[in-house]
């Protein structure tokens, strides 16, 4: 690659690659991000590449390999351009046929996304229900790009938000740009994102200042980042690049955990190609201004997600949270003023200057500007990445994005912003998402989890999963986020095993208002969360624990029995997968289970096909 | 110089000050267990908590890391702060009942009951051991391992640190007593002289450099004899 030494010959280059490129033919886009390489995308890449080969329809038809597209329950999915068609769960076989069906012109009718509802398939991807509401303009870029080609990035228009900074020449100009977006932090706290800048801006103290992408994506069920840095890497580095412009930064850091491999290798493979190119390094695009970025690992600690401690981890030292102040800003990695944002508030930078900050301003609502990326998963339809605009409601997200709920269960709850965060009940679910709305019902936005829960799911149970979480992921620094988080787990597996008494409900909300109070970092302030948010809306499910010794979800063992109702047709079919052997009974006669050798794994009822057990 | 009110009083100190030191300038008393003068503040036992700040951006901060700032509200025993170290040291109680120091702090807060499941943990990672190690000691024996409930404090793979020089300083900063001594076997002990009726480095040869913090050490006076 030649190194691109000025402006104009990034204009240039870009006017050549669209010049070369034919689109009237065809593209096969497989989605092969970690989700869809889990769900086999590798093999269906392997078998495309083989037919095209084969029957000699390279120039006929394209192949691009893209990150995660968002709509992961349908991986390995295939989608066709320029036409838009969109196949899912596509099998190995299926795929010869919709290379054969694309030679052709043709499209496969019977491998279409059906819609439950009305049971008709649906061509377009731009049809299906999931797509329609959302508002994808971060998302619809991962589709366009193969993250390990920068031409193709450069191709769809990237890296001319760059070009339009560095010919505007302003460098004050882009700080105000961002700060008229309304943009705020994606990483939960939403700080607006250009005062961060600005108060960077105006720091003087020392030589140098940093830029950091925080990667360290750790709540459980969230990966909108790993997405991002996995589909796209170059809008995270541009993003960087227009940042450091602004802000007179000198060196980036991206920190990405050790577990996003894809997402490292990935980045790895940009961050080279934007320097051989001189979108980065000492002199980018032949205007003098130099910017490095260097990758930096995780670990693995969930805490150093919090910006104090993920500079410790940066420095080399243990991810430990400090005080603030001095806030980074003023005094950061090495003492240098640092400014921490999340990938994805580095994302939409790019997006920012190419359709001008009024136009961004214009999406969301007044004090939430833009799109949220949120990662839906639970007991729902579509599970997925999902960007929408903020300012939607609970409701269009679970039910028109993500379908509702499986089966006729009924949706209890979402919850939000990870192990930080709360659970929202059904009956709030007209609530508009936005930083404030989520705090005053005493969640979090956090990096947007999304977890949708049913009737089947205790809330004892998530509190108490979320509190085993952080008792592990807390630092162990202050005293009582260590201590508080073990003991009200110890009080939770007391609840949830029928040993709590009235005194305990005090007890644990007491410490949880202790815990938020006196903490250090923000992991040990939201700790509670999970809590205080069960509590304050599910106090019911509680009692009902502790007085009635039941659990009402049926999820809590030490509380719950197993029984054969008359539905049972004696098929023996949980006789024998029974690993306890506790089911008694001959064959086309009614079972029972023997509760003295019932281990409670519920076995027999995910394979009774009579709904003829029951839990009580 | 700062102006800042702590419990209403105007007071003016010199800037870098932190919110303990000015309390207790002013005769505020604030209880501590992490904090030890000539070691930096950690802000880990989380005792000395004040609130700052007004209506509803109050919040509660450890005095002894927080910096004065100009205009600050300080309030050092607000109805929130003293059920907040109600509850640490009830915490506290809970996990480490022995220690002397938690008693009679335990006992100064009236806490009359001690609601969680008693354990009979010793460390509390108030860190101050492994600051003095670092700081005073210049030695950087012993840190922090582990995190969450798995964290503890002691040498690299619990064997005898080459940098240790079995000072026991670690020992004599303790509120709560971890490191107490194991005597006899010199690859893991911290001496500890004071408190053994046979002192361990007349017999063996490995305890020839020590440097104690007991001064003069009983043990090394009698050797040099």
């Amino acid at each position: 690659m030649d190194r691109l030494k000025s402006i104009d010959d990034l204009l240039m280059l870009q006017k050549r690659l669209i010049a070369d490129k034919d689109p009237s033919i065809p593209t096969i886009v497989i989605p092969a991000g970690t989700c869809g390489q889990a769900s086999g995308a590798n093999d269906l890449i392997r078998i495309t590449k083989r037919e095209l080969l084969c029957k000699g329809l390279t120039n006929k038809i394209h192949l691009r390999i893209t990150g995660c597209h968002g709509f992961c329950q349908m991986e390995p999915s295939v989608a066709v351009e320029p036409y838009g068609t969109f196949y899912p769960k596509v099998g190995l076989k299926d795929m010869v046929r919709i290379i054969e069906a694309i030679a052709e012109g043709e499209v496969i009718k019977d491998l279409l996304f059906v819609d439950q509802e009305t049971e008709k398939p649906i061509e377009k991807q731009s049809d299906i229900p999931f797509f329609q509401k959302q508002v994808r303009t971060i998302l619809a870029r991962n589709e366009k790009v193969d993250p390990i080609r920068i031409f193709d990035y450069i191709e769809n228009g990237g890296y001319l938000s760059l070009a339009k900074i560095l010919s505007n020449g302003n460098p004050h100009w882009v700080v105000e740009e961002v700060k008229a977006s309304g943009l705020r932090g994606r990483g939960g706290a939403g700080f607006p994102t250009g005062l961060k800048w600005e108060l960077l801006t105006k720091q003087t103290n020392g030589n140098g200042k940093f830029l950091v992408c925080n990667g360290d994506e750790g709540d459980p069920g969230a990966y909108m980042d790993r997405s991002l840095l996995e589909g796209n890497p170059h809008s995270i580095i541009e993003g960087m690049v227009i940042g450091a412009y602004g802000t007179g930064a000198t060196e980036g850091v991206i920190y990405v955990r050790n577990e996003y491999p894809l997402a490292i290798k990935h980045l790895t493979i940009a961050l080279r190609q934007a320097n051989e190119l001189g979108l980065l390094g000492e002199d980018i695009l032949g205007t003098g201004y130099p910017f490095k970025i260097r990758l930096v690992r995780g670990a693995g600690a969930f805490v150093c997600g919090e910006e104090t401690a993920l500079m410790r981890s940066i420095e080399g030292k243990m991810g430990e949270p400090s005080q603030r102040p001095p806030f980074p800003v003023q005094k950061g990695i090495d003492g240098k003023p640092t400014v921490i944002n999340n990938v994805e508030t580095w994302a939409n930078i790019p997006v920012i200057i190419q359709i001008s900050a009024q136009e961004f301003f214009k999406m969301g609502t007044k004090k939430n500007s833009g799109t949220k990326i949120f990662s839906l998963v639970g007991k729902i339809k579509n599970t997925g990445l999902v960007e929408v605009p903020m300012g939607i409601t609970i409701d269009e997200i679970v039910n028109d994005i993500g379908g509702g709920p499986v089966d006729k269960l009924k949706i209890k709850a979402v919850q939000t912003g990870g192990p930080s965060g709360g659970c929202i009940p059904a009956k709030m679910f007209d609530m508009a998402i936005d930083y404030e709305s989520l705090t005053q019902a005493g969640s979090i936005m956090g990096s947007g989890g999304m977890i949708v829960m049913d009737e089947n799911t205790c809330m004892v149970d998530i509190a108490k999963y979320f509190m085993n979480f952080l008792k592990d992921e807390s630092c162990g620094k202050c005293f009582t986020c260590r201590k508080g988080t073990q003991r009200m787990y110890e009080i939770l597996n007391d609840i949830s095993m029928g040993k709590g008494t009235l005194g305990s409900l005090d007890l644990l909300e007491e410490l949880a208002t202790a815990v938020k109070d006196t903490t250090l970092c923000g992991l040990g302030q939201t700790a509670p969360n999970p809590v205080l948010s069960t509590l304050r809306y599910f106090r019911n499910e509680y009692l009902e624990h502790i007085i009635h010794q039941r659990c009402p979800a049926g999820v809590c063992k030490e509380l719950i029995t197993y029984s054969i109702n008359e539905n049972c047709t004696g098929c023996q079919l949980c006789l024998r997968t029974c690993s306890a052997e506790a089911v008694i009974g001959k064959k086309k006669e009614l079972h029972r289970i023997d509760p003295a050798k019932c281990i409670k794994c519920g076995a027999c009822k995910s394979v009774c096909k009579f709904n003829a057990v029951d839990v009580r | 110089m700062v102006t800042l009110y702590i419990n209403g009083l105007e007071v003016s100190v010199e800037e870098g000050t932190t919110l303990l030191d000015a309390s207790r300038f002013f005769g505020f008393p604030i209880p501590t267990l992490c904090h030890m003068e000539g070691l930096s503040p950690y802000g880990a036992c989380r005792l000395c908590v004040v609130e700052i700040g007004e209506g509803s951006n109050a919040k509660l901060v450890t005095s002894c890391t927080y910096p004065v700032t100009e205009g600050l509200q300080v309030r050092t025993g607000s109805t929130r702060v003293v059920k907040a170290r109600r509850m640490i040291l009830e915490l506290l109680l809970a996990s480490c009942p022995q220690s002397k120091t938690i008693q009679d702090l335990a006992s100064a807060y009236e806490i009359r009951q001690q609601r969680f499941k008693q354990e009979y943990e010793d460390c509390i990672l108030c860190g101050r051991c492994v600051r003095m190690c670092e700081e005073q000691m210049a030695a950087k024996a012993i840190g922090f391992r582990g995190r969450g409930e798995k964290r503890s404090i002691g040498t690299p793979f619990d064997l005898h640190s080459e940098v240790c020089r079995l000072c026991g300083a670690c020992m004599y900063v303790c509120p709560a007593c971890q490191l107490r001594c194991t005597y006899t076997t010199p690859e893991k002990a911290i001496c500890g002289g004071c408190t053994n009726l046979s002192p361990p480095c007349l017999e063996k040869e490995t305890f020839d450099d020590m440097m104690c913090y007991m001064a003069p050490c009983v043990a090394c006076e009698i050797k040099k004899d």
